[in-house]
């Protein structure tokens, strides 16, 4: 075994009991990240990204959720960490950006207080310090005139300069681990960039770990060191980014990236969805959980329902959960796909 | 914000003008549309044995024969400057502000209101105090141990709480803890010494009508607190000062029912202003001097007058309680100010 990482998540397993049955949000997600290092989780809605960072800020306890597996921050284990113990660790040691910044902000008070109560939870110190310090966060992440911004109502702000003042508000602390849950899709696309540039430039100063959490591939291809790809609360393939861009092996992440809108393409050229719409996470197809969706279902010779695929190791810590042979689906990738995605 | 005050308080003023009018309608110009006359409207001023010579000498003297106009704006001057009353046989003085003057009691109306005030306000504070604290305390509480026993229990008492009418509950609780049984420790009827007199015996004496009418509105609010609670507590800025890693109390007071405590601050206004205009079957059951037994008895002598000026208190309440009510609401949600 490996020596610990900075963050190292094993067979972690959150699942919520319901009237209608067990949901298994997230179902055996094993990974781990290093200081200074980004990972992008991708899948689409309902795969369990959510959940999953969720469940790393420990925000699933003293709830219903049965949560199983570790997830090591630092030496330390969460999962059967006190719920108090958690708490303390929130917001100071890991910390969170939502997607909707306008939702997600208190309507009734200031973005200064938003930031000064998140500073004094965790530092001992006057108002009149935190005011300070949250003013010299606001201007850190590029929101001018910080010291009038201070006492602005969220609704006063952009949707961008919100974004920039909750990103303020979760590094208000000095978390050395970073989880940006879908951070840009509320923005406009314009807005998107400056925002992944700042994280990224951030992210640098202040060498903690970031983990992305989004649907867009975009996204995690600008600022990705790693990538996983969930679907059905289960990781399908996981690799660097440069192995998920330019050697996927997942029929899912093929679909993914057929369907990303790109710049280069001509306008006429239309988009290749992935057929079908993600699973019902009560009942997960049985099987591969894509295989209703699969277009090479039939290659795995009946196996497709009927067993779950092993995630295996391809090559340099590629990993991929699909019944077909690497060397099946790298000669698919080659022949078939790649050359689509290209001429398109 | 100084633009939205100074609107509110415009806004407020013309209501006051408006409820005026509508009073003086309702008291002056439906009679005559059902067929009163000048006369028959004076007539009650002058007694019983009136004739109808007499009736038209109080009409022409007390003015019922002028425009309703003219009738109006002499009523709302006598409210600003005061006003005289000829009855034949002298004159009475009704100083300003002066709501009218009762021919029943010989007496101007509004210093008797002002008399009754103090005992419908002390009864409306103090059950306003007690059902507040007690309606978003088991609100709050129930909504956090949502599916409980004490949840089901909480809501299901509440349900009874806005269900029972006043003079049950009020007769309940004078059973029970007054004529001689074991629960005889609060006042009887009808006993009231004033807050400066003695605070102690001022809690005494209103402590069941307290109770009474709390339990009434105390059940609305923990319902209302309840419903607010569980939306607000799902909101995404919960879970952001979650992750900030605030203690659950905190999440809960400062950011959970700060923002489910709006739509209880509308409701509040209201009802509040609508009690200090008169708790009209809890102060008939306890027998308190306040406005609303004050405006039963107008009603049941129809002496018209004091009908009128407890119309228009209760109106001038109900119409401040929602202006500091709109204030307020801009002091609590920042986003009103701007609108």
């Amino acid at each position: 075994m490996s020596p610990q990482s900075f963050l190292d998540v094993k067979d972690l397993k959150i699942h919520f009991p319901t009237d209608d049955g067990l949901v298994k949000s997230v179902d055996g997600l094993t990974f781990r990240l290093e200081r200074g290092k980004t990972l992008g989780i991708v899948g689409e809605s309902g795969s369990g990204k959510s959940v999953t960072s969720l469940g790393i800020l420990g925000l699933h306890k003293g709830g219903s959720a049965r949560i199983s597996g570790e997830i090591w921050l630092d030496g330390e284990e969460l999962v059967s960490a006190s719920q108090e113990h958690v708490r303390g660790l929130r917001g100071k040691k890991m910390a969170m950006i939502f997607q909707d910044p306008l939702s997600a902000m208190h309507p009734y008070y200031t973005v200064g207080d938003q930031i000064i109560e998140a500073y004094r939870i965790h530092h001992d110190v006057s108002k009149a310090v935190a005011r300070k310090h949250a003013v010299d966060m606001l201007g850190r992440v590029g929101i001018p005139e910080p010291s009038r911004r201070v006492d602005s109502y969220p609704h006063e702000f952009s949707g961008g300069m919100r974004q920039r003042a909750m990103i303020a508000m979760a590094l208000s602390c000095d978390p050395e681990l970073l989880i940006a849950d879908e951070p840009t899709t509320a923005l406009d696309v314009t807005v998107q960039a400056q925002i992944l540039d700042l994280m990224r430039d951030l992210q640098r100063e202040f060498d903690s770990a970031l983990i992305i959490i989004t649907h867009d591939l975009g996204v995690v291809a600008e600022l990705s060191d790693d990538i996983l790809v969930m679907y059905g609360g289960k990781c399908i393939e996981y690799g660097s980014a440069d192995d998920i861009f330019y050697r996927p092996e997942h029929p899912y992440t093929w679909g993914l990236l057929g369907s990303m809108p790109r710049l280069d393409r001509e306008p006429t050229e239309r988009l290749l969805p992935i057929k079908g719409s993600p699973p019902s996470l009560i009942n997960v197809p049985p099987g591969c959980a894509f295989h209703p969706r699969c277009p090479y279902a039939e290659r795995t010779g009946g196996k497709a329902d009927t067993e779950v695929p092993a995630l295996t190791e391809t090559e340099g810590g590629h990993l991929v959960r699909c019944h077909m042979s690497p060397a099946e689906r790298r000669a698919l990738w080659e022949n078939e796909i790649k050359p689509v995605l290209e001429t398109q | 914000m100084f633009t939205y005050i100074i609107r509110r308080l415009i806004g407020a003023v013309l209501m006051l003008a408006i409820v005026s009018m509508a009073t003086f309608a309702i008291f002056f110009l439906v009679p005559r549309l059902a067929g009163a006359t000048p006369e028959s409207m004076a007539s009650r001023y002058v007694g019983r044995t009136a004739t109808e010579e007499t009736a038209k000498l109080a009409a022409e003297r007390l003015g019922f024969n002028d425009p309703l106009i003219v009738q109006y704006g002499r009523y709302v001057k006598g409210i600003v400057a005061g006003a005289d009353y000829d009855y034949g046989a002298g004159v009475e003085q009704c100083p300003a502000p002066c709501l009218g003057y009762s021919f029943i009691t010989r007496q101007p109306v509004f210093p008797d209101l002002m008399d009754r005030l103090p005992i419908t306000l002390s009864l409306a504070i103090g059950a306003a105090v007690i059902w507040v604290l007690l309606g978003v305390g088991i609100g709050v509480l129930s909504a956090l141990r949502r599916g409980t026993l004490f949840d089901r229990a909480a809501m299901v008492i509440a349900l009874a709480g806005v269900s029972l009418p006043i003079f049950f509950t009020a007769l309940l609780s004078l059973q029970f803890f007054s004529y001689g049984n074991p629960f005889a420790w609060a006042a009887q009827g009808g006993y009231y010494v004033t807050f400066n007199d003695s605070p102690v015996l001022w809690a005494y004496g209103l402590l069941l009508p307290w109770i009474t009418l709390a339990f009434l509105f105390a059940a609305g609010y923990a319902r209302l607190t309840r419903a607010g609670m569980l939306e607000t507590m799902n909101e995404d800025y919960i879970r952001t000062a979650r992750a900030k890693g605030l203690v659950e109390r905190k999440v809960i007071t400062k950011h959970g029912l700060r923002a489910a405590l709006t739509p209880i601050i509308t409701i509040f206004g209201l009802d509040f202003g609508l009690l200090i205009g008169g708790a009209v079957l809890t102060e008939s059951a306890y027998s308190l001097n306040g406005l609303g037994k004050y405006a039963i008895d107008a009603i049941t002598n129809q002496d018209l007058p004091k009908v009128m000026g407890v119309t228009l208190l209760a109106a001038l309440f109900v119409i401040l309680a929602n202006l500091i009510v709109d204030l307020l609401y801009a002091v609590v949600d920042p986003r009103v100010r701007l609108s």
